[in-house]
């Protein structure tokens, strides 16, 4: 079977022996969580609940404002004690609602729909919306407007995204290995919904096992083909998943995957379709992954979200040497935290610590004009050449040369022998270059 | 209160390479070809490279203090430009040679335009410009001929009896180049004899003295074999890329190949080609100095553009040129292009419509 790929790309070391070989672990109920009220892309959910209200594993606390946002939901019963800023899964300060447990975990009454696939589109979608699910991989767009797409863009494939590309990350893998059956039914529902007639499962071949009990479950289903991948970063970013899986390509300057008939999922974010259209159960837990050097026992750990990373880092043993960062999510495209007190979201796929060494922070030098960064750029773009214009406040020519197509996956930074914070000026620019457009937005 | 902890934007891991280590790994590969000419040239050839090398290190340390900037010599830059410009000198050439091309190449062709980074052409090629253009009889006339190579010419021409007995007199140069360039420009002999001389000088016992070093000629361009072996070694650890030296050679070669020839076009050998590619500077210049990381294109296309560019010209020079050799001003007159090369080469980005 020929690997498939994508052009550019790097090849960290993929650090995963950590803690692949550990299975999913519950972690016991957090005697207090904090939900935050933005997890996702899109408008910040807007609480429904008061302080000093009891409220049920499950139940509904804040709700979707606007049609990209999503609700959030009690992941543990007790009482609502503060509604305030907390510290957030990206490293920001963001509105949460505190809710401290009772140790009872009384949840809302939940229903077992054997025949769900006979279940109305409508419904369904329904059912995904209210569960509160983004995308679980790491961007956190709302699943039911990704299901949404207008009808002169018809989908013809749904991707579920196994390749867990990041570094140290082992959730994805250790859900295709523990609960593949579930993977594919909630595949069967995402088909259903947008009428695809056609899926394909990229696994990176990093995880053989992974990808055998795939082909095996769906040796009998023709619309379900599963596919290796090359062991390359950023194998797992949307666009280059795309393109290594159907050889098309999302066009540039803000374009969807639904513009080339194509809907990517996450597989965890598949598991927590199934679990909402099934058994109408929202989306309160997530496999998530403690890693690193320095964590006494790495695992995978099921955890309600909202936890906070210091009862995760506690429960795997805490470290056998001083922390130098705490990263929430995978350490290239990961935030990091300055405090373990930073509940966990929907979208967090893993909390990695790493040593003080590891941490080191390298003095950046002048640009040797290398061309490393262009060489692997998966969206083939100079980002040299961007950095160097926000660096000097071209926001014009950094938007030319493509600025806003950058997806941060960090792989320029990774190369770079004069250690630039690349991605650090391509993010400036971000924000320079769409701050420039929305005031001429407003002019005209 | 819990610890808080230091942030930083991602990624938070990093391929082990910086600088330095590209600079001194660049050194490392020019080894072989300095042990090469310690070996034909005798040990003369270490000390000229001690002192170009010492005083460009010092003349960065001098400057970058009068600056007031740290001072960056350990980053191996100054080393590499050091070694370059001993490369580029005869290994008759006075001891001052090295160091007056040094202390050139690191000021006027580096630190005034900001030091390392941000010169817009190669600076050791920068300080043989300004060597040959001051002192050309010391940098181009007095190369240590070894007599094989002479040897090889004469047995050649002993060769065919029916040569005029002024022949030797044309091929008074001691470089392979030198003496093509004579062939090509001499009005004593007729054409027909001359391709036939040149014939014997490019011929697979002259190729394979050029590809070993028997030769004379600068010091670093001795031994094509043993500069291949270091650009091998940097191509594996992905410091140059083949994109600058294959277009370039293979550019040489193709033009080589249809005009190099006496008689006209398609007139020359197939081995004339090689004979340029293997004598004079060529794979000094296309794996070291042409692919130097500051000064050439950044763009993949770019490299391609460059290196058919540095071939054209180099070529020109060969041919109909005023000098027998002309690697070091193609690559000097590369570099001013480059930032137009990148500029027009920005690459199509992905899913561009």
């Amino acid at each position: 079977m020929g690997l498939k790929t994508f052009p550019g790309g790097v090849h960290p070391p993929d650090s995963k022996e950590y803690s692949k070989n550990y299975a999913i672990e519950e972690i016991p109920l957090p005697s207090k969580v904090i939900i935050s009220l933005s997890q996702h892309i899109g408008s910040p959910a807007k609480p429904i609940v008061k302080i000093g209200d009891n409220v049920l594993t499950g139940q509904k606390i804040a709700e979707a404002q606007g049609f990209v946002s999503i609700p959030m939901h009690a992941s543990i019963s007790g009482k609502i004690t503060k509604i305030a800023r907390f510290p957030h899964t990206t490293g920001t300060i963001q509105m949460g609602i505190e809710i401290t447990g009772d140790g009872q975990d009384k949840w809302i009454e939940l229903e077992n729909k054997k025949k769900y696939l006979s279940m109305s589109v409508e419904k369904m979608k329904k059912r995904i919306s209210d569960a509160g699910i983004c995308g679980m991989g790491g961007a956190g767009f709302p699943t039911h407007v990704k299901l949404s797409p207008p009808k002169e863009k018809p989908i013809d494939t749904i991707i579920l995204n196994g390749v867990e590309c990041e570094p140290y990350l082992t959730a994805d893998y250790r859900v295709m290995l523990e609960q593949p059956e579930d993977i594919i039914n909630g595949l069967k529902i995402l088909m259903k919904i947008v009428g695809a007639k056609k899926s394909i499962i990229g696994i990176e071949a990093n995880k053989p096992d992974a990808l055998k009990k795939m082909i095996e479950l769906t040796k009998n289903e023709k619309s379900i083909s599963v596919i290796g991948l090359k062991l390359k970063y950023p194998q797992g970013a949307e666009k280059q998943l795309i393109y290594a899986a159907t050889k098309r390509k999302v066009p540039n300057k803000g374009g969807l995957p639904m513009d080339i008939g194509v809907i990517v999922q996450n597989v965890g974010t598949s598991i927590a379709v199934y679990e909402a259209v099934r058994y109408n159960k929202p989306l309160i837990d997530r496999i998530i992954t403690v890693t690193g050097k320095i964590v006494r026992n790495p695992k995978n750990l099921k955890a309600r979200i909202g936890t906070l990373c210091l009862d995760l880092l506690e429960y795997c043993g805490g470290t056998t040497e001083k922390i130098g960062k705490v990263i929430s999510g995978g350490p290239m495209m990961g935030f990091a935290l300055s405090t373990l007190d930073t509940p966990i979201a929907k979208v967090s796929s893993g909390l990695l610590l790493l040593d003080k060494k590891e941490a080191h922070k390298d003095v950046e030098s002048t640009c040797l004009r290398c061309g490393r960064c262009v060489d692997i750029c998966p969206m083939n773009l100079v980002p040299s050449l961007i950095a160097h214009n926000v660096r000097y406040n071209d926001w014009d020519m950094a938007e030319k040369y493509g600025v806003l197509d950058c997806m941060k996956c960090g792989s320029c930074v990774y190369v770079c022998p004069s250690h630039i914070k690349l991605i650090q000026w391509i993010d400036i620019g971000k924000i320079k270059v769409m701050e420039k457009k929305n005031q001429n937005q407003e002019k005209n | 209160m819990t610890e808080i902890y230091a942030v930083s934007a991602a990624p938070h891991i990093k391929q082990k390479i910086s600088v330095q280590s590209v600079m001194w790994q660049v050194v490392l590969a020019l080894t072989p070809a300095l042990l090469a000419a310690i070996f034909f040239f005798g040990i003369r050839s270490l000390f000229l490279t001690v002192y170009g090398v010492a005083a460009a290190v010092i003349t960065e340390a001098i400057i970058q203090k009068l600056r007031r900037i740290p001072v960056t010599v350990t980053d191996g830059s100054a080393v590499v430009t050091g070694i370059l410009i001993a490369f580029n000198i005869s290994s008759a050439a006075p001891w001052w040679i090295p160091v007056v091309g040094s202390v050139f190449a690191i000021s006027i062709g580096k630190q005034i335009f900001g030091g390392l980074g941000h010169n817009p052409m190669n600076p050791a090629l920068l300080g043989r410009a300004f060597l040959v253009a001051s002192w050309p009889t010391l940098m181009t006339a007095n190369w240590k001929a070894t007599t094989p190579i002479k040897h090889i010419l004469e047995s050649s021409i002993n060769g065919l009896k029916e040569l005029p007995s002024n022949i030797p007199a044309v091929i008074t140069s001691a470089t392979p180049l030198g003496a093509a360039k004579a062939l090509r420009d001499t009005t004593q002999i007729s054409r027909d004899m001359a391709e036939t001389v040149m014939n014997k000088l490019a011929d697979m016992d002259t190729i394979r003295e050029l590809f070993w070093g028997n030769i004379g000629g600068c010091l670093g361009e001795v031994s094509a074999g043993l500069l291949l072996l270091g650009a091998a070694y940097l191509a594996y650890k992905h410091i140059i890329e083949w994109r600058i030296p294959v277009s370039y050679i293979g550019t040489v070669f193709v033009l080589i190949f249809i005009f190099g020839g006496i008689n006209g076009l398609f007139s020359a050998s197939i081995l004339l080609p090689v004979f340029h590619i293997f004598a004079g500077g060529l794979i000094l210049g296309a794996f070291f100095m042409a692919t130097d990381l500051v000064t050439s294109p950044v763009t993949k296309q770019g490299r391609i553009i460059f290196g058919i560019g540095c071939g054209i010209i180099t070529v020109v020079i060969r041919l109909v040129g005023g000098y027998p050799e002309g690697v070091s001003y193609s690559i000097l007159l590369m570099n001013i292009a480059v930032p137009l090369i990148d500029k027009f080469t920005v690459p199509k980005i992905f899913g561009e419509v």
